[in-house]
């Protein structure tokens, strides 16, 4: 098994990051709370490598507390997406007819309206904190999901193997869980590797509307947030945390490709 | 006698990246006028030979070596501009699939102007005359309302006359034809093959007609070239290739022809295994506004009976109801009306698993009937699992045994996609056959393999039907390859049974209008002295 250059990297991007988020707390250089106006908004130095915030908090240590956040927080939300998705499309897609009608017109009804607004008036309800912006995130992006297994298994369903797996005399359950979700792989992680980066960025977006994780607690979300006003006079508060969501989905789309290549056995041998 | 059309001299074509030998060292030449056919089975290197006429080689191949000249031209000196001014009007080509080859997206007439428009300096009336006049010459009923319609209104055999009219126009030197009815039904492929020589006569343009059906050539062609894994096998005039090959693999080709066999008169009599009686299968009607379109009949009132051990044929052309005949049998499709009964127990009424379990189906396309997911030895395990009395020990055994069986001993950890076409219909057969059903429909079992693999398909389905017995719908539109196997003939137009008999009194005493018209359709080897055979029997 040879192992390519992009999953290394995408490999090592993610074990690093992974690695930060579980063990942030233990090694931080500074407390990543702590208040220190005498050194406000600090150019990165040898002392503070990505220099300081307005509070004079540390932006390194708030990078890597924050990182356990955002990285819990979208992981979560892709698995409820991914999962809610494709059990909502996959049964529609299955049992066509009135299941898939009423279904689908819920689905696009929720479609209709921008994802983010959705989160906000979820995140309304439910009130700002991780569990609720999972939950409001989550829902926001089952619909997307959802359409692309319906799509995909209402293709799949039509290929003479599954056919041929009615006269072997497997039962349409059987049939689906054996030949229609394997072959249906392939487009939900493309999609589950993209929708890693959206929800990275509408975390940011919900903090920035005072939605997200609430504040003092730092995630890269409400760190970019909050660095808006110094974008010109302070560039590293919005450049650093910026960076690590554009590594993080570097690591993410590197290794999700290479993933589904070699869970594929066309691809894998090829 | 004037020098060649075309000379294509010790061609060779390569992959670009590998350097693999795609073409290697073919030479013939095309005189005015004349149809030469090129003979080969898949990778024979027949349609990279004549897309480098057209310089249109797929990204990945390249030219390496050899000349090819067009009335007396270097066509690999000549600029691309001149090259682009030779297609279409000094060499039109005819492509294979007719359903993706127009642009579903712009009106037939539109398409067929385009080269008009290209090539000559007209005015617009005189263009849309030309289209008209030459979709009248190619039997379009309605010219002037083709001209207007959009492919997606038309069957298979009327896109292919409309391709052929459009590359016509341009009465090309040369018309290259592609494997150009393949995809089509045996009456299709008369009309479409009739025309097309016709047209060439007119216009005087030679022809060269790439497939790999031996009936075809002998009919249509005047010489012949056999390609085998991108060499030059043998060439010569059809009459000498066909009756008296040269070459081993020539003869295997010949050969691997269809021949009727003896009557193997499996039909003991007693109470059939399968009878349908009053079969109905209709397709909804599109949905309108406020109403529904009437209900289309696709099986339209069919009794038939198969006894045990028997291979019944279905034959008729596309759209006669054959396959959905085959999956209504084995209730895939639900009937709208009338009864199966299988060994004198209603299917229909008691969703009968034991008919289930008891009956399988081999599809035409092994590339789409596998899952792609699963090992060659778990496809073939897989309608294992409902024999519950079988051990996990004695399953595995059953799946060795049956790969070995069909030729494919030591498959097992292979995954679908590593193997050609041949032995992925050999797995899909061997998973028909591991729980030795008693009731197997063969949809076009053989249509979508090579010549030479379809002989062995054929030879290797009949030894296991004289081995595990079972009963067979076999249906297909290919008559040789049915007057192999059947031992009684079922012939379908537009939803009903026109004719069912024996296969020598369908063959041979043939009392439908329909029935002629097919068996005249079907090229067979007039060498061989079967035509002089049927007409004085």
């Amino acid at each position: 098994m040879k192992w390519r250059i992009n999953t290394v990297i995408g490999g090592a991007l993610i074990v690093l990051l992974l690695g930060t988020a579980v063990t942030a707390a233990l090694w931080t250089p500074f407390d990543p709370l702590r208040i220190n106006l005498k050194a406000r908004l600090q150019a990165p130095s040898a002392l503070h490598w990505f220099g300081t915030d307005e509070f004079g908090r540390d932006v390194l240590s708030r990078l890597m507390a924050g990182a356990s956040a955002s990285v819990v927080v979208a992981f979560a939300t892709v698995l409820i997406a991914i999962s809610v998705g494709v059990l909502v499309g996959g049964v529609a897609g299955y049992l066509r007819g009135w299941t898939d009608r009423i279904i689908m017109a819920v689905n696009d009804a929720l479609l209709a309206f921008p994802g983010i607004l959705l989160a906000l008036a979820v995140m309304i309800v439910i009130g700002a904190n991780k569990s609720g912006l999972v939950l409001a995130l989550g829902l926001a992006y089952i619909p997307s999901v959802a359409r692309v297994v319906r799509g995909t298994v209402l293709s799949i369903r039509e290929k003479e193997y599954i056919e041929a797996s009615r006269v072997i005399g497997n039962s349409e359950t059987y049939s689906m869980l054996r030949h229609v979700l394997p072959n249906a792989i392939a487009p939900v992680a493309v999609l589950a590797t993209s929708m890693f980066g959206w929800v990275l960025l509408a975390e940011s977006a919900l903090s920035f509307l005072g939605l997200g994780v609430p504040p003092p607690a730092p995630t890269w979300g409400n760190m970019l947030a909050a660095s808006r006003p110094y974008m010109e006079t302070a560039a590293w508060l919005s450049i650093a945390p910026g960076l690590c969501i554009a590594l993080t989905l570097l690591g993410i789309n590197l290794l999700g490709d290479s993933l589904r290549d070699r869970l594929d056995p066309r691809m894998a041998h090829g | 006698m004037t020098a060649p059309l075309l000379t294509v001299d010790h061609l060779r074509i390569e992959a670009a990246r590998t350097g693999a030998v795609v073409v290697d060292d073919v030479s013939f030449a095309i005189e005015r006028g004349e149809f030469l056919a090129v003979v080969g089975e898949s990778g024979s290197g027949k349609t990279a030979a004549a897309r480098a006429i057209l310089g249109l080689l797929p990204a990945g191949l390249r030219r390496a070596g050899g000349a090819i000249r067009l009335d007396g031209e270097d066509l690999a000196a000549i600029t691309p501009q001149r090259m682009r001014a030779l297609r279409g009007r000094s060499v039109g080509m005819v492509f294979q699939e007719p359903m993706v080859s127009l642009n579903p997206a712009i009106g037939v007439g539109a398409q067929m102007a385009e080269g008009l428009a290209l090539h000559e300096k007209l005015t617009r009336g005189e263009i849309r005359q030309r289209c008209l006049e030459m979709l009248a010459r190619v039997q379009i009923r309605d010219p002037e309302h083709t001209f207007d319609a959009y492919p997606h209104e038309f069957s298979g055999g009327m896109r292919q006359r409309i391709m052929l009219a459009s590359v016509m126009l341009l009465r090309p030197k040369l018309l290259l034809a592609d494997e150009p009815t393949t995809a089509l039904d045996t009456l299709s492929q008369r009309e479409v093959l009739d025309l097309m020589v016709e047209l060439a006569r007119d216009h005087g343009t030679s022809v060269m007609l790439i497939t790999h059906n031996l009936g075809l050539v002998s009919r249509y062609a005047q010489r012949a070239v056999v390609l085998r894994q991108g060499k030059m096998v043998e060439a010569g005039s059809v009459q000498q290739i066909l009756s008296a090959p040269r070459e081993a693999y020539t003869r295997q080709l010949v050969d691997a022809l269809p021949r009727r066999r003896a009557a193997t008169g499996r039909r003991a009599g007693g109470a059939p295994l399968i009878s349908v009686r009053g079969l109905k299968v209709a397709f909804g009607g599109r949905q309108r506004l406020f109403r529904r379109d009437a209900d289309v009949a696709a099986v339209n009132g069919v009794d038939l009976e198969i006894g045990a051990g028997e291979t019944v044929a279905v034959v008729g052309g596309s759209g006669s109801g054959k396959s959905t005949l085959g999956r209504a049998m084995l209730r895939l499709i639900p009937a709208a009306a009338g009864e199966i009964r299988f060994q004198g127990r209603d299917v229909i009424a008691s969703r009968d698993r034991a008919f289930r379990l008891a009956s399988q189906l081999v599809f035409q396309d092994p590339y789409s009937s596998l899952d792609p997911r699963m090992r060659v030895g778990e496809i073939v395990a897989e309608p294992l699992c409902h024999v519950p009395e079988l051990s996990s020990g004695e399953r595995d055994r059953r799946v060795v045994g049956m790969l070995d069986e069909v030729g494919l001993a030591g498959f097992a950890e292979r995954w679908p996609h590593e193997l050609s076409g041949g032995q992925r219909q050999r797995i899909a057969i061997a998973r028909a056959i591991v729980r030795h059903p008693s009731f197997v429909v063969a949809d076009e079992p053989v249509s979508a393999l090579d010549m030479t693999i379809q002989a062995q398909v054929l030879r290797l389905f009949e030894r296991l039907q004289a081995q595990y017995g079972f009963a067979c719908l076999f249906i297909s539109h290919d008559l040789a390859a049915v007057e192999q196997v059947a031992d009684r003939v079922v012939v379908m137009q537009g939803g009903r049974i026109v004719e069912q008999g024996s296969r020598d009194d369908v063959f041979d005493r043939p009392q439908h209008e329909y029935t002629r018209a097919l068996l005249a359709a079907t090229p067979v080897l007039d060498f061989a002295g079967q035509a002089a055979a049927r007409a004085s029997g």
